[in-house]
């Protein structure tokens, strides 16, 4: 098996891992957040480690909301509903929106323009 | 230190196997689908530390510990997570624990065995110079029996 991140923790067999994710990199991201001064090590295993049960979660249940069960697939579809849908990834919509077609979204457009039209008088 | 955008991203490769174990064999899961699951657990962890530090600040501490992650996890309404949580860490802490006392271990052999060298290099030295001085003698006896030879 290639090592692509040296700073995964080690453990002994392969199937009993107690984490997958780099450590290293979850740290990364954590300090990005402002006002974080200093992590403990075990708040960042923590960390790790229940981001793994977070995508775990997140896969299996939009994929149990929606279509997947017949068709047998996982789309970014599924993702967005649960999103939306699912009061626990309600902080997700923004970074997975619904998709819409694109003359759907210039017809909106255009909607939005004309409410402004009618309520400046002057223009 | 520049933060280029791919690294507060997780890798692609781990966020796969983590899905793929999640599901039911022979799923098909879109790279759209892995891509936004690796984005949703970025920012997962960004909203999870956020959390915790509240937690911390309220105790005036400026150190995110484990208990502030856990209160973190039940503020988002990720209950589920708390047990499987704690049970990891006991395991990881004794793992932490185990490896501390295995590197102590390396230590104090370290030092016995320097100790030991050192007594040996103390003895070897001590052969070397037997040897150095039978070596000299010997020389001198070969040179007296070609002087014979030669004058014969």
């Amino acid at each position: 098996m290639s090592q692509n991140t040296p700073d995964k923790d080690d453990q002994s067999s392969t199937n009993k891992k107690a984490i997958s994710l780099p450590i290293s990199r979850v740290r990364l991201i954590m300090k990005s957040s402002p006002d974080v001064s200093c992590i403990n090590q075990d708040a960042l295993f923590l960390t790790t480690k229940a981001t793994e049960l977070f995508v775990q979660h997140l896969a299996v249940a939009s994929f149990n909301n929606g279509p997947g069960k017949e068709t047998n697939s996982l789309c970014y579809t599924d993702l967005a509903n649960a999103a939306e849908e699912t009061e626990t990834f309600h902080f997700l919509t923004d970074i997975l929106p619904k998709k819409i077609f694109a003359r759907d979204y210039l017809q909106s457009l255009e909607q939005m323009q004309e409410n402004d039209n009618d309520d400046d008088p002057d223009f | 230190m520049a933060e280029r955008p791919e690294d507060l991203n997780l890798p692609n490769a781990v966020i796969t196997r983590i899905i793929k174990e999640a599901l039911p064999d022979g799923v098909n899961v879109s790279k759209e689908a892995r891509r936004a699951i690796s984005q949703a657990a970025s920012v997962f962890v960004l909203y999870a530390t956020s959390c915790a530090n509240n937690f911390a600040m309220k105790a005036k501490r400026k150190t995110l510990n484990a208990a502030d992650v856990l209160a973190a996890m039940e503020e988002m309404e990720f209950e589920r997570f708390l047990e499987p949580l704690r049970e990891a860490l006991e395991v990881y802490k004794k793992g932490q624990k185990g490896k501390k006392e295995v590197s102590e271990q390396k230590r104090k052999d370290k030092e016995k065995k320097t100790d030991s060298e050192n007594d040996k290099s103390r003895e070897e030295e001590e052969e070397e110079e037997e040897e150095e001085e039978r070596m000299e003698e010997e020389p001198e006896a070969e040179n007296d029996g070609e002087e014979e030879e030669v004058e014969n």
